[in-house]
């Protein structure tokens, strides 16, 4: 561990994001993608940001990688700068597209980050073969991104982004692609990827209940100007059985979700 | 099965541009086809069509006949020396292909680092290919020699690599920039979040996502290179190359017609030994032509 105790970790938030704008464009064209923007997320919590198309949760997930630039506020990882987390590997990656490197099979590309920064190359096979065993694809480890599913290729990703151990794990919507069977399945082998790494999240989706059933909050977002409009706790603890799908507490939390995503208690705008 | 289908297309094609020729020869009339020629008035009009004689038209098993024949008692067989000329051109057109690529490439490699540098090279890239190549091979040979009289020897072979380059390079730096530009943002923003610099990416990302469009280039720009170097040779007037060979036997045609056609085929085995070799490549590099996977 890179820290020496426990209160240490717990005391330095893995994201914490201060008034925090970002505009594209110039003058008349401007564009407000992000507006006031104020987070903190805990080390090894696993936040939810969620909103309609085009209310900046993808540029917002871009600041805290430190691949674009807040037009104003201050953003921290893990107490540092984005460009220091970045450059010194603290946090790990994925997107929509799984993004594999089509010449690569699955454990190079589970092993590219290592092979970057100068991993021997004895340590960068077994570690990307455990992480390949790890997201299920043992019986895959030589095979080309083209010869695998859509679900198994955002696992590939999954995994490369796990390949540094990060502190952090940045998702944007990587379940988007995935028909609704294998994201469901894919969202219990995350929560328990997850679980084990014990690394802080923060992942984006446009789904209500892969939200409420991964999060341990779930940030709401609203567009023109993007900000956070409401934040709501789903404490249903670490370990989360597939029944917590059935359970009425996680319904109710659905519910609250999405009442904060319309603005309007939904039980209401349906007795009209 | 699948592999053997085009080369067995291939021969068919060779075999049937043999039996065309034949064919013609055959049946086609004596004195050609003319179009527009006025009566009584001997070379006037368009001969749109071949003679059919065997002194325009040699049968296909005599040009393989000469091939084995001397010069006259005694001198080695055709094929000898049209083998030393094909070896002379190869290697004229290797250098060329060689000095293309690290042009061409080099020329990518800017023009993908600055925009700037794109806006300012690219069109210049282009214009050079529409200088033909007759008018521009003198200039470099005297430049060559030039460059001689200084006091360092510039060799005649020299003068037709750099101008076999000159064809070659174009090819490769318009497919490289392509190639070199063709990752998606996102292994562009992944690379970026591993912390990956300028030469990390190059190597990781945009060197192995240019293959595809390298490897047309390649052939195309070696295809240039060997067009290049025979023409080269007849405009400096080299000896020893296939160029010089064409033209010399050329003139002895009206006396031994199946003569010229020694050398034109050299020309070709040369061609497709330059093809080869890239599709040879291809096969080497399989593994980078490997579509984008699919989500
Ligand atoms: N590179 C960019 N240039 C200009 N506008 C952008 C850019 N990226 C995002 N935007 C704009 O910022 C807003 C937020 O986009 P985004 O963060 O992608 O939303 P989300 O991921 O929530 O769908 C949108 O209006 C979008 O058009
Ligand atoms: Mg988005």
């Amino acid at each position: 561990m890179r820290f020496e105790t426990k209160e240490a970790l717990a005391a330095v938030p893995a994201v914490r994001a201060v008034g925090v704008e970002k505009t594209f464009g110039k003058r008349a064209k401007a564009v407000g993608a992000l507006s006031g923007i104020d987070l903190e997320i805990a080390a090894g919590e696993f936040v939810s940001l969620i909103g309609p198309s085009g209310c900046g949760k993808s540029t917002l997930m871009r600041l805290l990688a430190d691949l674009d630039q807040p037009t104003a506020g201050t953003v921290e990882i893990y107490g540092r700068t984005p460009r220091q987390a970045r450059l010194g590997q603290e946090y790990g990656i994925a997107f929509q597209q799984a993004g594999l490197l089509p010449w690569r099979t699955v454990v190079q590309n589970i092993a590219l980050p290592l092979e970057l920064h100068g991993v021997s190359y004895a340590e960068r096979a077994e570690r990307a073969q455990r992480l390949a065993e790890m997201v299920g694809l043992a019986d895959f480890m030589d095979r080309p991104p083209d010869q695998l599913s859509g679900g198994m290729q955002q696992r590939v990703a999954i995994a490369r982004a796990l390949a540094e151990q990060p502190r952090l794990l940045l998702m944007d919507e990587p379940f988007g692609a995935l028909d609704e069977m294998t994201r469901e399945r894919m969202q219990g082998e995350l929560a328990r990827i997850v679980g084990q790494s014990g690394a802080a999240v923060v992942f984006v989706t446009h789904s209500i209940p892969e939200a409420v059933f991964l999060s341990d909050r779930v940030v709401v977002m609203s567009p023109r100007p993007g900000r956070i409009t409401a934040v709501v706790d789903t404490p249903f603890g670490r370990d989360r059985p597939e029944t917590l799908r059935e359970e009425p507490a996680f319904f109710a939390k659905v519910t609250e979700v999405r009442e904060a995503l319309h603005g309007v208690p939904v039980e209401r705008a349906n007795e009209r | 099965m699948r592999r053997a289908l085009p080369w067995i297309l291939g021969a068919l094609g060779v075999v049937a541009v043999a039996a065309l020729w034949e064919l013609y020869k055959w049946l086609g009339p004596a004195d050609g086809v003319v179009l527009g020629a006025t009566a009584g008035q001997a070379g006037s009009g368009f001969r749109i069509l071949p003679r059919t004689g065997d002194l325009n038209m040699p049968h296909v098993w005599d040009m393989f006949e000469r091939l084995a024949a001397g010069n006259g008692p005694g001198t080695p067989p055709l094929w000898l020396s049209v083998l030393a000329a094909m070896g002379v051109t190869l290697g004229c057109a290797a250098l060329g292909l060689a000095l293309g690529l690290v042009v061409g490439f080099a020329l990518a490699l800017l023009m993908q680092r600055s925009r700037i540098v794109e806006w300012g090279v690219l069109p210049w890239v282009i214009v050079s290919q529409t200088v033909p190549l007759i008018a521009f091979a003198p200039i470099i040979a005297r430049i060559g020699s030039q460059i001689d009289r200084g006091g360092f020897p510039w060799p005649g072979w020299l003068s037709v690599a750099v101008i076999a380059s000159y064809l070659a390079f174009f090819p490769v730096a318009v497919g490289a920039l392509r190639g070199l530009r063709s990752p998606d943002a996102i292994h562009v923003d992944l690379l970026r979040s591993y912390g990956a610099g300028y030469g990390q990416t190059l190597r990781k990302l945009r060197l192995p996502a240019s293959v595809p469009y390298l490897l047309p280039a390649l052939r195309l720009a070696a295809a240039s290179a060997v067009v290049g170097a025979v023409v080269a040779e007849v405009s400096i007037g080299m000896p020893g190359g296939l160029g010089r060979m064409i033209i010399q036997f050329a003139q002895s045609a009206s006396a031994d017609p199946a003569l010229p056609y020694g050398p034109v085929f050299g020309a070709v085995v040369v061609g497709l030994l330059a093809a080869g070799s890239v599709a040879l490549l291809g096969l080497v590099l399989r593994n980078y032509r490997r579509g984008e996977a699919v989500a």
